[in-house]
This record gives structure tokens, sequence and C-alpha cells, in this order.
């Protein structure tokens, strides 16, 4: 395709933008294409998710009594505090993404650094729970110790809650990762209000990675507490 | 690209709800519903993924090709959960006079669980011959 003239919003014509492959009709069709393909990623990993889920719905279905007595051992504190974290770092990454959207190359920076130490402070938070599970022997494995008949069953519960906090833990050191490119790029100038698809995706991304720990916050910390107090 | 450009107020009002929801959901975590517990805290948890989903993920203002993947992606993982559960919870609401595989057992941890030798009696009345009895 030749130079491509194309009017947007404003009235104003401009020609074929740097950024705009050539097999895409328009710029709005190759970022349909690009997020289009992002859930697409996001399926995927909706059941690599998933069947953990479902091992973890099952042995709750099983042993219910041994879930309820696993997630008194989790810290109620440190999970609220991250949940907060995690949902504000989610807040500034669709601010970050606004501000791409509207050329605001400072506010961009500003909000993705923001969203880098928000999401730095979660990891340091899992890090020290992690830290106290290992001195407690509450690791599954041979070192594994646990008062009380339920023991193997809490154990259970527990290698679900090391694999499900641990895969989604990996996420969020991808999506650092992730974000330090989006950030190099971003300090570089290179988005624009034509073309800002890397920072979408990453985007896409950051609050899929929330979603899952706002479903993980509750299935392994809170549900069935009450149930102890009975 | 002129994609949808949501007000800063939109994002500050979805994070407010965000933060009301998890405090209901570590309140109602305190006190015991009985059975359901699980349902009041998987409800307000869809209810958070569904807002960041629709606004801070733009779905809202998406084509309806990306509206449908989105769909389509949980609607999997339902059949996965779904059909699975089906299985799983009704077992022992059944047993055949014969004894039948599996139903109203519970798998355990132990290798020498019941529910493996609780097949060989039902194999045995097939086959009287080879029967050890």
């Amino acid at each position: 395709m030749a130079v491509h003239a194309d009017s947007h919003g404003h009235g104003h014509v401009h020609v074929h933008h740097p950024a705009h492959q050539h097999h895409f009709e328009t710029m709005e069709q190759q970022a349909e294409a690009a997020t289009l393909g992002m859930w697409l990623f996001l399926a995927t990993e909706v059941m690599f998710f998933g069947g953990l889920l479902m091992a973890y719905l099952l042995y709750r279905v099983w042993y219910p009594q041994a879930w309820s007595e696993g997630s008194l051992e989790l810290d109620i504190m440190l999970g609220g505090i991250n949940t907060v974290v995690l949902i504000g770092s989610s807040l500034t990454m669709a601010l970050a993404v606004r501000a791409a959207q509207t050329g605001q190359q400072r506010a961009t920076v500003v909000f993705l650094i923001l969203t880098m130490v928000l999401g730095l402070t979660f990891l340091v938070i899992k890090f020290f729970e992690y830290k106290h599970k290992f001195e407690l022997h509450h690791v599954p494995g041979p070192n594994f110790q646990f008062e009380g008949p339920l023991a193997p069953q809490v154990e259970i519960f527990l290698s679900l809650y090391f694999a499900l906090t641990g895969l989604h833990a990996l996420h969020m050191i991808i999506g650092f990762g992730l974000m330090s490119v989006i950030l190099w790029m971003a300090a570089k100038g290179r988005f624009s209000p034509q073309w800002y698809s890397p920072i979408e995706l990453a985007g896409l991304y950051w609050h899929f990675v929330d979603i899952v720990w706002i479903f993980l916050f509750p299935l392994l910390y809170l549900v069935d507490r009450a149930h102890h107090f009975a | 690209m002129s994609g949808h450009v949501s007000p800063k107020s939109t994002y500050y009002a979805i994070f407010g709800s965000l933060m009301v929801l998890t405090g209901l959901t570590v309140g109602a975590s305190m006190v015991n519903l009985g059975s359901l517990n699980f349902p009041v805290a998987i409800s307000i948890a869809i209810i958070k993924a569904t807002l960041v989903i629709l606004f801070f993920m733009h779905v809202k203002y998406s084509s309806r090709l990306t509206k449908m993947i989105v769909g389509v992606s949980f609607f999997f993982l339902a059949i996965m959960f779904g059909l699975t559960l089906t299985d799983y919870m009704s077992r022992g609401w059944y047993t055949s006079p014969r004894g039948s595989t599996g139903a109203g057992t519970q798998v355990g941890i132990s290798v020498n669980s019941p529910s493996r030798t609780a097949v060989a009696p039902a194999k045995a009345a097939d086959d009287q011959s080879t029967s050890p009895k």
C-alpha cells in the first residue's frame, strides 16, 4: 500500500504512520488485531490458572476441614495489604495507558514507575510471607510440620497455596520485566495518540494478573475462615 | 488509532468500588454464614473481576469480536469446572447393587485406600470360575 491518508477526530489529514504495517488497512484495524491477539493469549492463561483452581476446588470438596485450618495459617493482614497494593497498581497502570492515549509522555512515565513500585511492593510482602512459612516448616515436603490429625490434608492445601501464589508471583516478575521495556519505550517518546499498542497490551497483561489475585485472595486467605470459630 | 479514552474519574470510581468490595469480602469472611460463605466470596470476586475487565481493560469499548473472545475464555473455564464438579459432587448419590467403581467412595491419600480394593468383589461376581472362592 502506498502513502495512505487517514483522517481522524480533529479533521486534519496525515500520511502513513511509521508504525502502520502494510498488511493492515488502517491503524484502527492494526490496533484491533493486536488487542484480539492479546486476549487470545489471555484466554490460554485463564485455562492455565483454571487447571490449578480446578485442583483447589476438588480438594476443597474432599477436605473442607483441612481447608478451614489451612486458611487460618495465612496472614489476612498481609494478604489484604497486597490486595490493596495490587489493585492500586492496576489503577496506575490504567492511568499510564490513558496518559499514552492522550499524548502526555511525562505522565505516562510517572504512572509506569508508580505501577512498577507497587508491583515490587507486592513481591516484597509476598517474599516475607514465604519466609515466615519456611521458618514454621509449613512448606510441603520432607520438612513439613503441622500439629493435628489433618496434617497430610493441610499439606495439600499449602501445596496448592504455593503453586497458585508462586505461579502468580512468577507472572508478576514477568510483568515487571515487561514494564521495564514499556517504560524505556515511553521514556524514548515512542508512544503517541496514534500508536500506543505496546502499553495497551502490557496493561491488559498487568490487569489480568490483578484479576488472578482478586480470586486467589478470598479462595486462599478468607474462605472457610469463619467456620473455624463456629 | 483512536481508541476510547475514559475520563480519569471513571478509573478513580472503579478503584473506589474495588476497595469497597475488598472490604466487604474481608468483612463477610469474619461472619459465619454456613454454606453461604463460599458463594458470597466468589460472587464478590466475580463482580470485582468484571469491573476490571470492563473498565480497566477497556472491554466495554472493545469490538464485538474481542468481547466474544473474552466471553468464550470464561465460558470454557465454566465448562471445565461445571462438568468436573457434576462428576465429583454427585458421587455416592447412587451405588448399584453389584457395586460400581469409585461411586460413593472417596479417593484417599494412601496407596492402599479402600476405593482401590472395593473394585475386586464386583469383578469376582462376574466370573465364578476364576474366583478364588
